[in-house]
């Protein structure tokens, strides 16, 4: 088969590009971050460019995975709005262009939302909740909305939407790993939240799986079960801080404690989980990893003592 | 570990019931992982020290007696049903109590916890780790299809906000649990807490300083403290009771299986009553 990987240069994203081609697929990749020495075929461009739609045009994919979303709340909420949902109507107009048979999503499980009424494990159907809260999740949220979207509008399309747990692992990459980062990692006092992660060779896995199977729909994409934030910490070697909400929100991004805006501290105080059963029935994946392997994953390339 | 865990469990090892506690909870029928904890966060280390606590108050505090225990299914979904009294929920932790230490092998009764409990500091984080989870509808319908024991108190709030005087009666019960058996098929087994009013002998319900403090209401004891006395506290388990349906039917259909329900903990609330008026003697039959 052949592939189109939108937002090739990520760390997971690179894995996920070797995978396919272990696996007999023809890969192409396509980022505007530079992938100097990629090892497929490589096109340093935006998505939204004109060039991205050579790209398309040319390379005739069977499917593509679009990883070209931004999570990281470092980039300025305009940026992120428009790479998110520009971005995300890009792939999905290119792709029903030049004839792409399945087109997946790679959103996030945060899409659900964190707060005190909100039910462990979610399932597909529920909708964002939160968001007032939060608003600097908006725009995933949209772009999550408008690629299942695809699912009616473009009925000729298979379209997959994957809500993915937060994922650990050797590259560091991703929301809880730079959470993780420093020697001490911020708790709000009295609350200690279920996280849900998966080793992001799982979510490679997983990723092929999706690739391989064609799954129509939405689905929540997760590993082992969750775990006490608290008891992540304290595995990979970090020192819990907990400390009262109104201590906490001033303090990020000061003394070594990690940057998160306002509405991120319902995402430490509160869990977000969700139920992954319909994909790994419809996929037949399953993790490798289990949550402690995976803790030690990335506490043995990241050890605390060597952290910022 | 949260803070003060550490303090709180030497402090507690020293007493007999920890092992025994910590027996039963080896025996429980939960997929708790490497580290004690369940899928749904529960904690074997949390359970131990809450449940040791309570488990002392169970045998040496309150003295409970629990009869019907072999009412609840050793295995497999079923829902506990019963009536609140005495202020605060005392009634449901030695609920929890009674079906670790009495049935065997133990099981982990789950309660859904006041929705304003997650919103409060330490409550809401043991709340969970001792197993009881926010009071959602979502949450009980899973634990059930999870084959979990669900314990649901239809009074609700309004059951705990019972006034000493009104300690025997029961209030409206909701409807939500009675679709929830019938959808997922799940056997309700009625339960009858005696003596949680004169454990917990409410004068009055403040609800204005409740609200302030982020409560449904302040329960207010003339005695001023607002800790539980050592009354003697009896729980009942009645037959399960079985319903068929979908969960989709009539409300006047639901209120009548509803009405079934409360009527079976109302006959062993009313033939308790009368035990504890006449002699103690006869008590204890079980």
């Amino acid at each position: 088969m052949r592939v189109l990987v939108v937002g090739a240069s990520g760390a997971i994203a690179r894995k996920l590009v070797a995978r396919l081609g272990q696996r007999g697929h023809a890969v192409v990749g396509i980022d505007r971050r530079p992938w100097p020495d990629a090892p497929v075929e490589f096109h340093e461009v935006d998505v939204r460019k004109r060039a991205a739609e050579e790209v398309f045009r040319r390379s005739r994919a069977h499917a593509v995975v679009h990883m070209a979303t931004v999570t990281s709340l470092a980039v300025p909420g305009e940026e992120r709005h428009r790479i998110n949902l520009g971005g995300t109507r890009a792939v999905f107009e290119h792709s029903r262009a030049y004839g792409v048979e399945h087109c997946v999503f790679v959103g996030r499980h945060t899409f659900y939302g964190a707060g005190p009424d909100v039910p462990l494990f979610h399932t597909e159907d529920e909708p964002p909740q939160e968001l007032a809260r939060f608003p600097e999740l908006a725009d995933l949220v949209a772009a999550d909305l408008y690629a299942a979207n695809a699912l009616w509008r473009t009925p000729g399309l298979v379209t997959t939407v994957l809500r993915v747990c937060y994922t650990l692992g050797p590259t560091g990459d991703g929301t809880l790993a730079r959470f993780l980062r420093g020697k001490h990692v911020p708790l709000v006092l009295g609350f200690d939240p279920l996280f849900q992660f998966m080793h992001e060779d799982d979510l490679v896995t997983a990723l092929t799986s999706t690739v391989e199977a064609r799954p129509r729909g939405v689905f929540n994409v997760a590993g082992p079960q969750p775990l006490p934030l608290s008891r992540v910490i304290r595995q990979v070697g970090r020192v819990p801080v907990p400390l009262p909400e109104f201590v906490l929100s001033p303090l990020l991004g000061r003394l070594g404690l990690p940057r998160l805006p306002a509405g991120a501290v319902a995402h430490v105080k509160y869990p977000v989980v969700v139920d992954a059963r319909p994909f790994r029935q419809q996929t037949g994946f399953e993790p490798a990893y289990d949550e402690l392997a995976t803790l030690r994953s990335f506490a043995e390339t990241f050890p605390a003592a060597g952290a910022s | 570990m949260p803070v003060g865990a550490g303090r709180l469990e030497r402090y507690i090892a020293g007493m007999r019931i920890h092992a025994t506690v910590e027996d039963a909870l080896d025996r429980l029928e939960i997929p708790f992982d490497a580290l004690g904890v369940d899928p749904y966060g529960a904690s074997k280390r949390h359970l131990a020290v809450a449940l040791t606590a309570m488990a002392a108050l169970y045998r040496a505090y309150f003295s409970v007696e629990t009869r019907g225990i072999a009412n609840v299914p050793a295995r497999g979904r079923a829902m506990l049903v019963g009536n609140h009294s005495g202020g605060i929920a005392i009634d449901a932790a030695m609920v929890v109590v009674s079906c670790l230490l009495e049935m065997d092998p133990p099981r982990l009764a789950q309660g859904m916890a006041e929705r304003f409990i997650s919103r409060v500091p330490f409550l809401s984080e043991w709340a969970v780790r001792a197993g009881q989870l926010p009071g959602l509808p979502e949450h009980a319908e899973r634990l059930l299809e999870d084959e979990r024991l669900l314990m649901v108190f239809p009074e609700g709030a309004r059951g705990t906000a019972k006034l000493f005087s009104e300690r025997h009666s029961l209030v409206e019960f909701g409807t939500g649990f009675m679709r929830l058996a019938l959808k997922t098929r799940s056997p309700i087994v009625p339960l009858a807490v005696l003596g949680g009013g004169e454990a917990f002998p409410t004068v009055v319900n403040a609800y204005k300083i409740g609200r302030w403090l982020g409560l449904p209401y302040l329960p207010i004891v003339a005695y001023g403290v607002p800790l539980p006395l050592p009354a003697k506290i009896e729980i009942e388990y009645g037959a399960p009771m079985r319903f068929e349906g979908t969960g989709n039917e009539d409300d006047e259909i639901v209120h009548r299986h509803v009405d079934e329900v409360r009527g079976a903990i109302a006959r062993m609330l009313a033939a308790g009553v009368h035990r504890r008026r006449g002699d103690a003697q006869t008590g204890g039959a079980d």
